[in-house]
């Protein structure tokens, strides 16, 4: 039992430290697919350090909850990086939440997030809420239904169960599961503010979708909530290895298979970075009142992953 | 002297003596008008006698059942009384959520002149009183007359002001839809009785228990029932009053029928499906499945294109009656498909959500209502910018949005998350279209929550958040020390019901037992939740919560230890437009509009833009719900069509009327006597 | 319980189909259809091959390899040409807007699978499973026909139909007789010709492809 709570706690904290390597990984595969050289890896640390170091500079009018909110976010992403499998499975914190509950601990950050972003008061932090929360009232729907198609599988809603069913189980292709990659892949762009729903490098603010929310954060404050962005980033791909391409992940309690879970993960983790930033590279935004579109479609491929699943694998 | 101890009396009897405490309580402030101090001390009375009430509740969730015969009533159909664990159940759950709002009511009516307050003390207690005897009653007609005082004390609370003609309509159309309801539900018991008139002992809920009925006649009794307790309780189409009367009454009120009265519709339904009807059909679920979604999705995009903060609420507690009519749908399913299991799980959701709603949207009335005194202002477009004025009641409106969103941890997620399990568990039915029908189903649910945290986004971040968008802000003071504590308890239900769900869903075993012969099985321990296999799935809300604060303290800690906590003010960001006002951020209506314009199909937009030559431009837009132009205008029209038809009959010649007498009086003579 | 590898590819294929039938009733482009098209012959000429190879009917690989030649080489490329000549490669202008056309798509797809489900317990392929989805494609392939008023959207739903056709029969009986395969290709090509030749009259009449203006041709 202690040794499973070190590793939960060891496991979290890698998730933390290596989530904005990810984010540099992503930015340097962005910029070869665009021809130019790209900052070094640990540009993001470096970032990262830089804004602690600096005097947080905020608005008159904010209130308490403008200042409360970065914690919050940051405490909500680290709960969800420890419940998703990324190098063991089934371990002692995982039952305290399901897959539903991940869902909620991401509506719970989000919904943070756009209030901090209404407190000021300036056109840019309610237009960046209203946006945001536009576009998550179809991602997590959408994101649910590709949990119920993993559950009608795994008949269980808990992820340590539904990793090893998929993983451990004789190699099958589900269908069912096709159709829900494709519609994960589609929520992963609306919540981690990728294109093709919003342009993570844009300055633009009529543009915006998360940038908005955070223009008026500055130093520690923005320092947690790229930390966090980064690390959403980090779970969202830890969480489509865990359902898709679970195959590496040690086993309940069993610690020899731990170096082989590092390697694969690191491996997945190359991987799955180059192909965001080649789907990325390859399609284009979408206007923002296309972007409900987009997500009922990742919503109703979803449902079709169910129905797929009656018809095909029962 | 013979010594009388507390357990002497049964729970039933402890409950009507506080039905008769709140009568007097309420008869009393009409005499009390003379002695403002003691007027004052009815409301703080009234919410221990509802205190008091939760108590009784609790006893007879945890004991067995009790039943009185008072001396009151028919000659032959006295008042006939009983407290079983459902109605138990529902009296905690009045009990509760009407102590908080009735020690709110004690300090937000506080500066009413005398004789509004009496006549408020008066409907109040009534309406308490009456809400009571429903979840008391055990025969036909103490049921109805209970029914009736619960409306029409609710009525004139709903009209208070009612110098204004459009709170005058709005009780109208109340009164009326809550009277048509009325008449199914009398048709109902009519029909529940078995079809022996002339015996009145055959209209108490005992003899109904026993009676047989066909499947024909169980199934009108059901639809009348459905149709009855649903335009109670608001469910579409008969929701239209909802959405005029709560924001019509005081904020006490409004949450009070928001919180408590809709569940009496909820009890009722539970009571007539499960207990007084012996055999229920597969159907029956499948109907009111699909009338809960589609309420609970008409409910919720309707809420988020409101400008108005009370109109917002009501037709959020149209979504949430929708999602605990799914739930009963759901449970019907399973409970004739012979899955008693499941049909005990989804009956824990539906009684959990039921339980959750009263104490959240109690909060948010209170807090909406906190504001409208505060500031004189309901609309949204006026408001932004309380919490710094605001605090208390800001925070505890917060806990009250989250919760209503169903995020982790508070009391929203968990009955959503068992209701989603059960959804989950669907694939076992027997039915072919059913199983794959049912887990697309459960995607609107999802969909409802979603947009419910949209909303409340929107009604916090924009009454609560931002920049006052009006002068009213600026004359805002925090709420007196009594709404406080009022909101702080519902505040501290929401948590705690969000915390300890094994705790809340032993106490709700007795109910489901009751109704489906079996309970939820917890298989985890007092920690974790784990509905039906801790495999399957585990919720353990105070691991989450533990997890998340610290590692909030650990991170801020680090962050000051490791850095620093500097910090200074200035100007927010302009993006180089220096004339940043009020206006620029999101109105109301603006934060709405990418739902409106999704979902325009089912709304008639009514909008009047300002065209460049207008000296004085204004915009006017409105939302207004489709159904009462399709189904409501025309049975108006109709219905005045008939009367008018009818009212030829009246010409006002003395003649004719002496005519339809002798008519009447020949007709008689001739089948009478035959 | 689990089925052999090549069936599952087959299930796998199938689902690919439907998932193409959705994303055609979503697209927006025209060029973007003809392409799903193509992709959608593919994975039809792919999965029959499978089905000739692991049940030894031969003239099911004549079949895929008319399909292939067919649907995923001649018809896109010609339907390219007839684009870039017509100049329509704009949006498709569905008549009722994309996610209503998608919810009422999804009810279909559950009322297929319901419908397919006891005929599929009658016929004696190993592929029965399938039918639901060939019959979901089939009526989402005529929803897109209704739903579309501009020319080339409705023709390439026509189509779509045809390969839904196409999988059924394969799934349920193991195709058609292969005269009859034939001669329903050539149709098919023949059909497609005539219907490009139209496109341009079309076009000299009423300046645009949009199939609204061809109600000014009834009599008043």
């Amino acid at each position: 039992m202690n040794t499973g709570i070190l590793l939960q706690i060891a496991q979290t904290l890698l998730a933390i430290l290596l989530a904005p390597l990810l984010m540099g990984w992503v930015n340097q595969c962005r910029a070869w697919l665009q021809g130019r050289s790209a900052p070094p890896l640990i540009q993001p640390y470096r970032t990262l350090k830089k804004l602690f170091h600096k005097e947080a500079v905020i608005a008159h009018n904010a209130s308490p909850l403008f200042r409360f909110a970065p914690y919050m976010i940051f405490a909500c992403m680290a709960l969800a990086a420890g419940l998703v499998p990324t190098l063991v499975n089934d371990l002692p914190f995982s039952p305290a939440a399901d897959a539903i509950a991940l869902v909620g601990v991401f509506a719970l950050a989000r919904v943070f997030l756009a209030l901090a972003a209404m407190d000021i008061g300036t056109s840019f932090g309610t237009l960046g809420a209203r946006r945001e929360m536009l576009v998550s009232f179809l991602a997590e729907p959408a994101l649910l239904m590709v949990f119920f198609t993993a559950s009608l599988i795994s008949h269980s809603t808990e992820l340590p169960t539904i990793v090893e069913t998929l993983a451990h189980k004789e190699f099958v292709i589900y269908p069912s599961m096709a159709f829900a990659a494709v519609a994960f892949w589609m929520v992963s762009t609306a919540e981690n503010a990728r294109i093709p729903v919003d342009n993570p490098t844009t300055h633009l603010e009529l543009t915006m979708i998360h940038e908005a929310m955070i223009l008026e954060y500055s130093a520690r404050h923005l320092a947690l909530i790229e930390w966090a962005v980064a690390l959403k980033l980090f779970t969202y791909s830890a969480l489509g290895i865990a359902l898709f391409v679970p195959w590496g992940i040690a086993p309940h309690g069993d610690f020899a298979a731990l170096p082989l879970a590092v390697l694969a993960l690191l491996v997945k983790m190359i991987l799955g970075g180059a192909t965001l930033s080649f789907l990325e590279a390859i399609s284009a935004k979408v206007r923002l009142f296309r972007a409900p579109e987009f997500l009922g479609t990742a919503f109703l491929l979803g449902v079709l992953g169910m129905l797929i699943h009656f018809l095909l694998e029962v | 002297m013979p010594t009388v101890s507390l357990s002497d009396f049964a729970p039933v009897e402890y409950a009507w003596a506080g039905v008769l405490f709140w009568l007097a309580l309420g008869f009393s402030a009409l005499f009390l008008q003379r002695l403002r101090g003691l007027l004052a001390l009815i409301f703080p009375l009234g919410a221990l006698g509802a205190l008091g009430m939760a108590g009784v509740g609790l006893a007879a969730l945890m004991g067995a059942g009790s039943a009185i015969v008072l001396p009151i009533g028919l000659p032959e159909l006295p008042f006939h009384l009983r407290l079983d664990a459902l109605s138990g159940l529902f009296l905690v759950l009045l009990g509760g959520a009407a102590f908080g709002v009735t020690l709110y009511a004690s300090g937000y009516f506080r500066q009413l002149d005398t004789a509004r307050l009496a006549l408020m003390a008066l409907w109040f207690h009534l309406f308490l009183a009456g809400m009571t005897t429903v979840l008391l009653a055990d025969d036909a007609y103490a049921f109805m007359v209970a029914w009736e005082v619960m409306a029409l004390s609710s009525y004139f609370l709903v009209t208070t002001d009612h110098d204004q003609p459009d709170i005058r309509r709005a009780g109208f159309l109340y009164l009326l839809i809550a009277h048509v309801g009325a008449v199914s539900l009398l048709l109902c018991f009519g029909v529940l009785q078995g079809g022996d008139i002339g015996q009145m002992q055959a209209y108490t809920f005992e003899y109904m228990r026993s009676a047989e009925l066909a499947p024909f006649w169980a199934s009108v009794a059901f639809l009348l029932a459905l149709f009855g307790f649903g335009a109670k309780a608001g469910l579409v189409p008969m929701h239209v009053w909802l959405p005029e009367a709560h924001p019509a009454a005081p904020s006490p009120v409004s949450a009070l029928m928001s919180g408590v009265m809709l569940k009496t519709a909820i009890y009722g339904l539970l009571r007539v499906t499960f207990d007084l009807i012996n055999v229920q059909e597969g159907w029956w679920g499948t109907l009111a499945l699909t009338l809960g979604l589609v309420t609970a999705l008409y409910g919720v995009i309707f809420a988020a294109v409101q400008a108005d903060m009370k109109r917002l609420l009501a037709w959020s507690s149209i979504e949430n009656i929708g999602v605990i009519l799914a739930g009963f749908g759901l449970t019907l399913i399973f409970y004739t498909d012979g899955k008693g299991a499941l049909a005990a799980l989804t009956l824990t959701a539906l009684l959990y959500h039921a339980l959750n709603h009263a104490f959240f949207k109690g909060l948010l009335f209170t807090g909406a209502g906190a504001v409208l005194h505060a500031t004189g202002e309901r609309n949204m477009d006026k408001l932004g910018g309380l919490m710094r004025v605001m605090p208390w009641t800001a925070w505890l409106t917060l806990i009250g949005a989250l919760a209503i969103a169903g995020l982790p941890p508070l009391n929203g997620f968990v009955s959503e998350w068992l209701l989603l399990q059960a959804f989950l568990l669907t694939p076992g039915l027997n039915q072919p279209y059913l199983n794959m029908v049912i887990p697309v189903a459960a995607a609107s649910v999802a969909l409802a929550a979603a947009l419910a945290a949209y909303v409340m986004v929107k009604f916090f971040g924009v009454t609560f958040l931002g920049v006052a968008r009006s002068p009213a802000v600026a004359q805002a003071h925090e709420a007196g020390w009594r709404e406080r504590l009022g909101m702080l308890w519902l505040a501290a239900g929401c948590v705690l019901l969000g915390l300890f769900p094994t705790q809340v869903i032993a106490l709700l075993s007795p109910v489901v037992l009751q109704l489906t012969g079996q309970t939820l099985v917890n298989d985890g321990s007092w920690l974790m939740l784990a509905p039906v296999d801790a495999e399957r799935a585990s919720y353990a809300p105070l691991v989450f919560f533990a997890v998340v604060l610290v590692t909030l303290l650990l991170v801020f800690i680090w962050v000051r230890y490791a850095y620093h906590g500097r910090m200074r003010r200035a100007d927010p960001w302009d993006c180089g437009y220096p004339e940043q006002d009020a206006r620029m951020q999101d109105s109301a209506e603006g934060f709405g509009q990418p739902i409106r314009q999704i979902f325009d199909a089912f709304m008639r937009v009514e909008r009047e833009t300002p065209d460049p030559f207008d000296r004085h431009p204004r915009y006017r837009g409105d939302s207004r719900d489709k159904l009462w132009v399709l189904v409501y205008q025309p049975i108006a029209n109709l219905a005045a069509w008939l009367s008018d038809r009818v009212g030829r009959l009246q010409h006002g010649r003395i003649q004719w009327y002496l005519i339809y007498s002798f008519a009447t009086l020949i007709f008689l003579l001739v089948f009478v006597t035959r | 319980m689990f089925l052999a590898y090549h069936l599952q590819v087959v299930n796998l294929l199938a689902a690919l189909l439907l998932l193409i039938s959705f994303a055609m009733l979503s697209q927006r482009r025209i060029t973007g259809l003809v392409t799903l098209f193509a992709w959608q012959g593919a994975a039809l000429s792919l999965s029959t091959a499978i089905v000739a190879w692991s049940t030894g009917q031969h003239h099911l690989y004549y079949s895929a390899a008319l399909t292939f030649i067919l649907k995923v080489l001649a018809m896109p490329w010609y339907f390219y040409r007839l684009v870039k000549k017509l100049n329509v490669d704009r949006d498709v202008e569905p008549m009722i807007n994309i996610p209503t056309t998608m919810l009422i798509g999804i009810a279909l797809v559950i009322f297929a699978f319901n419908l397919a489900l006891p005929i599929s317990q009658m016929s004696g392929t190993v592929t029965r499973s399938t039918l639901g989805i060939a019959m979901a494609s089939v009526l989402l392939a005529f929803l897109m026909m209704i739903t579309r008023s501009k020319a080339i959207p409705q023709v390439i739903g026509f189509l779509a139909m045809e390969n839904g056709l196409f999988f059924a029969a394969t799934s349920a009986s193991y195709g058609m007789p292969l005269v009859v395969e034939m001669g329903v290709a050539l149709d098919v090509l023949v059909g497609v010709f005539v219907l490009g030749i139209f496109f341009f009259q079309i076009r000299e009449t009423f300046d645009s492809l949009d199939l609204k203006h061809m109600e000014k041709l009834k009599e008043k």
